[in-house]
């Protein structure tokens, strides 16, 4: 990445680009002239922002673990094996990208609700996971888990498999050659994955406000409290969004110290 | 897929523009008057009959309704939104515009009170206002900082009861949703959304609901430049017709 000496870019490029960029930084900085920093702290530290702040980072973090956890495997079959169909599974897979996420949430109350298609089965169990935890974990990684399985995949792909090939023409077991080959090879497009999966989960309204409720310190994450907060103090609403941005951007900024990738 | 996706938005944004085109031409087609009528989101069933009414007994006038919650409305009439009329779902949010000067003076149209919504067949047994605190019942309610929520936190109080929803929502939908799909045992909303919501849910009323009413005030923007039709719209509400029409839709009498 650094070291590749650009061939010079066509100067009209520039204003498009300029265009571009202020049209994204001037929101924040729209939102940074609004806040109210006399009682800047005194907003953010509130119990409930805490509460929010809180559960966001944990529910965040939990979908991010669940979305490597199964959204490896998924994008090392969809980048390494073929099969029929596979097109077609890998756009349906994609879906939650273009999905809104209050369709989303809908689908995961069909499916995971009291009278969806597996609730029975959980009924039975004892398990009630609509308006728990669990279900702002889940909400989180069905909007997460593409931004890991695509950004994978094709680092999987751009990666090729030569060294694989060769690994385990000196008697690699598939195994070794993944965790010892194919993973570290792809490891940038695994990290920037996984933050964008954890940047997508941080930020997920939806999908959580429908099936999983809004209950302080259980299910009403950092979005929801400023969802919440603008309907009586908007000033609060605009520190916690603030807020949300600045540990977002933190959480960007980390990773890409730690990895030099993104 | 990025192709696709900017294809996708490039279409909605063309079909949101020419909706907008759209809903504009015809409306002043006769040498026609535009009386626009601010209303909170749950007087829409009743608001769309009595504009109606209006309209055929003027005409030439075309009534424009515009629902929302009634936080929002009372922003947009400060900063400057032409409407002519101003229903609001509560007298708080009415006095932040008499304290401005910038309604008339406003008068209460209708009362709505709290009823217990539950799924059809209401299968968690609820019969009363105690058997919401029952353990294990999935109870949701609006939060606090929304009227509904204000409210049921109000007759809980008086009733000396403590709710443990398992969620506080933003609105009164969100509870209705929670509901019909079965989710939740019990909602708490108002008599009109229990109505609004027709077979979708039961309603079971409680009496304690009477200890907390909400009132209704509609009132002329004093920048109307339609003043007279306005106060004609606000008469027409307030006429024993209007209270019918409201009656209709489970709205109390002041």
């Amino acid at each position: 990445m650094a070291s590749t000496r650009a061939v010079g870019l066509p100067g009209w490029v520039f204003a498009p680009a300029a265009a571009g960029a202020v049209f994204v930084l001037l929101p924040l900085v729209a939102i940074v002239s609004r806040v109210d920093w006399g009682d800047f702290l005194g907003l953010i530290s509130s119990e409930s922002s805490q509460d929010a702040l809180w559960l966001s980072l944990r529910t965040s973090t939990a979908s991010t673990l669940v979305c490597l956890l199964v959204g490896v495997p998924m994008a090392l079959v969809l980048a390494r094996t073929s099969f029929r169909g596979q097109d077609l599974l890998r756009s349906l897979v994609l879906l939650p990208l273009v999905l809104p996420p209050v369709v989303g949430g809908i689908a995961l109350l069909y499916t995971f609700g009291r009278r969806g298609l597996l609730g029975g089965t959980f009924e039975l169990l004892g398990w009630q996971i609509a308006f728990s935890t669990t279900a702002v974990v889940m909400a989180q990684t069905f909007v997460a888990l593409p931004f890991l399985v695509v950004s994978l995949e094709g680092a999987l792909r751009t990666a090729g498999q030569q060294y694989d090939v060769i690994a385990a023409s000196l008697g690699a077991s598939p195994t070794t050659v993944l965790r010892r080959v194919t993973l570290p090879l792809v490891m940038p497009g695994l990290v920037s994955g996984a933050v964008l999966s954890f940047a997508r989960a941080l930020g997920e309204f939806g999908a959580t406000i429908t099936f999983a409720g809004s209950l302080q310190g259980v299910t009403r994450t950092l979005p929801l409290e400023i969802y919440l907060q603008r309907e009586t103090d908007a000033d609060a609403a605009v520190a916690l969004s603030l807020l949300l941005v600045v540990v977002a951007m933190g959480i960007i900024g980390f990773a890409r110290r730690g990895r030099g990738v993104l | 897929m990025r192709r696709w996706a900017g294809l996708a938005g490039a279409l909605v944004l063309a079909a949101a523009v020419s909706g907008c085109g759209g809903d504009d031409s015809g409306s002043d087609a006769e040498q026609g008057t535009t009386l626009t009528v601010f209303a909170a989101a749950s007087l829409t069933g009743a608001f769309e009959q009595l504009g109606q009414e209006f309209e055929a007994d003027h005409a030439g006038v075309d009534v424009q309704l515009s629902f929302a919650g009634s936080s929002d409305l009372v922003a947009q009439i400060q900063g400057g939104a032409p409407a002519d009329v101003f229903a609001s779902a509560d007298e708080a949010t009415m006095e932040k515009l008499t304290a401005d000067d910038l309604v008339g003076t406003p008068e209460a149209f209708a009362t709505n009170v709290l009823e217990i919504a539950v799924p059809p067949g209401n299968p968690a047994g609820v019969a009363s206002l105690q058997d919401l605190t029952k353990p294990g019942l999935n109870l949701v309610v609006c939060a606090p900082e929304v009227p509904c929520g204000a409210a049921a936190q109000q007759v809980a109080e008086s009733a000396g009861l403590t709710l443990t929803p398992v969620s506080e929502e933003q609105s009164v939908t969100d509870v209705l949703n929670k509901v019909t799909s079965g989710e939740a045992d019990a909602g708490l909303v108002y008599v009109t959304d229990v109505k609004a919501a027709g077979d979708d849910v039961e309603g079971i009323t409680f009496p304690e609901s009477a200890g907390v009413v909400n009132v209704y005030p509609i009132a002329t923007v004093t920048d109307s430049p339609n003043a007279d039709l306005a106060q004609e719209f606000m008469d027409l509400v307030l006429s024993d017709d209007g209270r019918s029409v409201l009656a209709g839709f489970g709205f109390g009498r002041p």
